[in-house]
């Protein structure tokens, strides 16, 4: 039943306006259903065949398993798990993802806040460039960078597990993570601390609150969507990234995230192969729990993100 | 199986997770005992500065800088020595094939073109259709779930869908089943084949892009349709009331009401379609003529040793952005001056 039909007066049943609403009614969920499961395709196809039998994934399609239902196993999952490093990969994932959440988010809050209630030289044409930053693409630092890193302070990955100082290999990946997540960071997190009504702050430096109270007992507490968007928003970015990790860290399979390890999947085992259904779903589990658990808060970011105006 | 390193390895984890949060915190602790000791009229001139301090070095140290830097390793050889023009000469040597020639095509025809357009109109569509049922966001939320993956396992779940088998035997990718059993048309090698012509292969193209729009669709989707939402009722219902059809209310009402979220919509579709990489490294590694400009960068570097050329493709990467970042930083103008 659509809205627009409701308002409308009620035409009597069998009526030819009748069936004209109903057929539209029904042609509109035909339409919308047959949308989403053709959107769904892709993703059904390849976790019903990373259940399949390799013998019967190389010789019929996906849809062949709805006449023989039968057929399915978990063998490709336990031969994934088996043959590749993607238990070290799962683990780095997380080792990079959780800091360099971490980090852009709590400096940009810092930041967010000074440009949003305190005063200082050059404010606006600083937050300016910020928002020019937004859309530089990251292709134009990756040289310098990493010329830095290795020339000068001789960050290799080598180099740093040499050390033996756990979690120093992967400080050269944070820093960048960082430094790449900041302006969005800064820019969503400013917008929504400048909307917070001004006689809060006011009625607080009358009670003698310093500087961090006002930060970590009012204004944090009252952003807690905004700061959950942006945790999820980068989180999500870095656990999916592959470019960023494949330039500092390459394929050394020590350090690198499970991305760049499904990539090399690819490459080595070819398009179709049975471990590599199974691997993709792997690599798939936190993202989409992530994303199923905490849905309102992603689409809140993404609107404060991009409608603004 | 190796999951052995979650059991060692988690004392690295732990500390990591709670170190990086106190160190932070110190930090600011920190810094404002020292902004105390200061003078009343001092200290809100110092302490702006601590507080944006860690950000600022960070964007300056990773963005700015290096950003600058690149601007003149363009002008270079590897070896540091200048050149002048030499790494644009080659990068645009021998059009329309050679040099960079394919991945500007790629980057500023096909998938600036096609990606955002499909993208735009993909999530309109369903922004308008999804409004008038009761079940909304259980589609949406299906719609958008690719967003959350990464787009390495978008490029496998599509390389698998694209999977060719010659004429006659029986097809595994989906889309050459429907090709043959549904069109009864020879498969089709999606990703290899550079129909028409080797130097105008828009399928290719167009296989990739659909993928990538595939999954970023249900971030259109998510923007338009609260866009769509914001439209004040008794505007469609007047206008309903006059009679007009719901085709026309699309076009002249709900269109150019959304007109500004479009846009807005359209500018960072624009900047992701210059910036595509993952999808084109993971499905064709940019052979068979589907080579794109980041992924240029990544060869040039990496493949090739050419920094100089890497650079001076990220010049012209920058380049390609430049318009959008204005026409960004104009509209972020825009809305301060309503404020």
């Amino acid at each position: 039943m659509t809205v627009a039909a409701a308002a409308r007066p009620v035409p009597t049943t069998f009526s030819p306006r009748w069936i004209a609403d109903r057929l539209s009614a029904y042609t509109l969920h035909i339409a919308v259903i047959g949308l989403t499961i053709a959107w769904l395709v892709p993703t059904v196809g390849l976790l019903i065949s990373s259940f399949r039998p390799q013998f019967l994934q190389v010789t019929t399609g996906w849809w062949s398993a709805f006449s023989n239902p039968t057929q399915f196993t978990i063998d490709n999952y336990t031969a994934m798990l088996e043959q590749s490093n993607l238990g070290q990969a799962f683990f780095n994932s997380f080792m990079i993802a959780i800091p360099a959440t971490v980090l852009p988010v709590t400096i940009g809050a810092f930041a967010a806040y000074a440009f949003a209630w305190m005063n200082f030289p050059g404010r606006n044409y600083i937050f300016l460039a910020l928002v020019g930053l937004l859309a530089v693409p990251l292709q134009l630092t990756f040289i310098p960078v990493l010329h830095f890193y290795v020339q000068n302070l001789h960050w290799t990955t080598d180099n740093l597990e040499a050390t033996g100082i756990p979690g120093l290999p992967w400080v050269p990946l944070w820093l960048a993570h960082a430094g790449y997540g900041l302006p969005f960071s800064i820019y969503l997190l400013a917008n929504f601390f400048r909307a917070l009504p001004s006689d809060l702050f006011e009625s607080a430096e009358i009670d003698g609150a310093g500087t961090l109270t006002v930060f970590f007992r009012l204004v944090m507490p009252l952003s807690v969507p905004a700061i959950a968007s942006l945790v999820i928003f980068q989180f999500l970015w870095v656990w999916n990234d592959l470019l960023v990790a494949l330039i500092y860290v390459g394929s050394s399979a020590e350090v690198a995230p499970m991305t760049v390890n499904l990539a090399n999947l690819t490459t080595s085992l070819g398009a179709g192969s049975n471990l590599l259904t199974a691997a993709a779903f792997f690599s798939m589990i936190v993202p989409l729990i992530v994303f199923l658990s905490l849905q309102r808060y992603f689409v809140r970011g993404i609107l404060a993100g991009s409608v603004k105006g | 199986m190796d999951f052995g390193v979650l059991l060692t390895d988690l004392p690295t984890l732990v500390v990591v997770i709670l170190g990086v949060p106190a160190l932070i915190g110190a930090y600011i602790v920190g810094s404002e005992f020292l902004v105390r000791r200061l003078s009343d009229k001092r200290r809100p001139q110092v302490r702006p500065w601590f507080w944006v301090g860690p950000a600022l070095f960070l964007v300056a140290a990773y963005l700015l800088l290096p950003a600058i830097g690149t601007v003149f390793q363009s002008f270079e050889n590897n070896n540091g020595n200048f050149i002048g023009l030499g790494n644009y000469e080659s990068q645009f040597a021998n059009f329309p094939t050679g040099g960079a020639w394919v991945a500007i095509r790629n980057n500023v025809f096909f998938w600036l073109i096609f990606y955002t357009l499909f993208t735009l109109a993909f999530g309109l569509i369903l922004a308008v259709l999804f409004d008038r049922v009761l079940y909304e966001n259980i589609v949406k939320s299906l719609i958008f779930m690719p967003m959350a993956i990464s787009s390495v396992a978008l490029g496998v779940i599509w390389n698998f869908m694209y999977q060719y088998q010659s004429p006659g035997e029986s097809q595994l990718g989906t889309m050459n089943a429907l090709v043959t059993f549904v069109l009864h048309h020879d498969p089709v090698s999606w990703l290899q084949d550079q129909w028409p012509t080797p130097t105008f292969n828009i399928l290719n193209n167009l296989a990739l892009i659909g993928a990538a729009t595939w999954g970023i669709t249900g971030f259109a989707l998510v923007i338009l349709s609260a866009a769509l939402k914001g439209i004040p009722a008794d505007l469609l219902e007047a206008a309903r009331v006059d009679g007009a059809g719901e085709l026309t209310i699309f076009r002249r009402v709900i269109f150019p009401l959304m007109m500004p979220t479009i846009v807005v919509v359209g500018t960072t579709l624009v900047i992701f379609a210059l910036k595509a990489f993952d999808v084109v490294y993971v499905m064709t590694a940019g052979n068979y003529g589907t080579d794109v400009l980041a992924y240029r960068m990544y060869n040039q570097l990496y493949t090739a040793g050419n920094s100089g050329g890497a650079s001076a493709v990220a010049i012209i990467l920058l380049i390609a952005v430049v318009p959008v970042l204005i026409f960004n930083l104009r509209q972020f103008r825009a809305v301060e001056a309503r404020r």
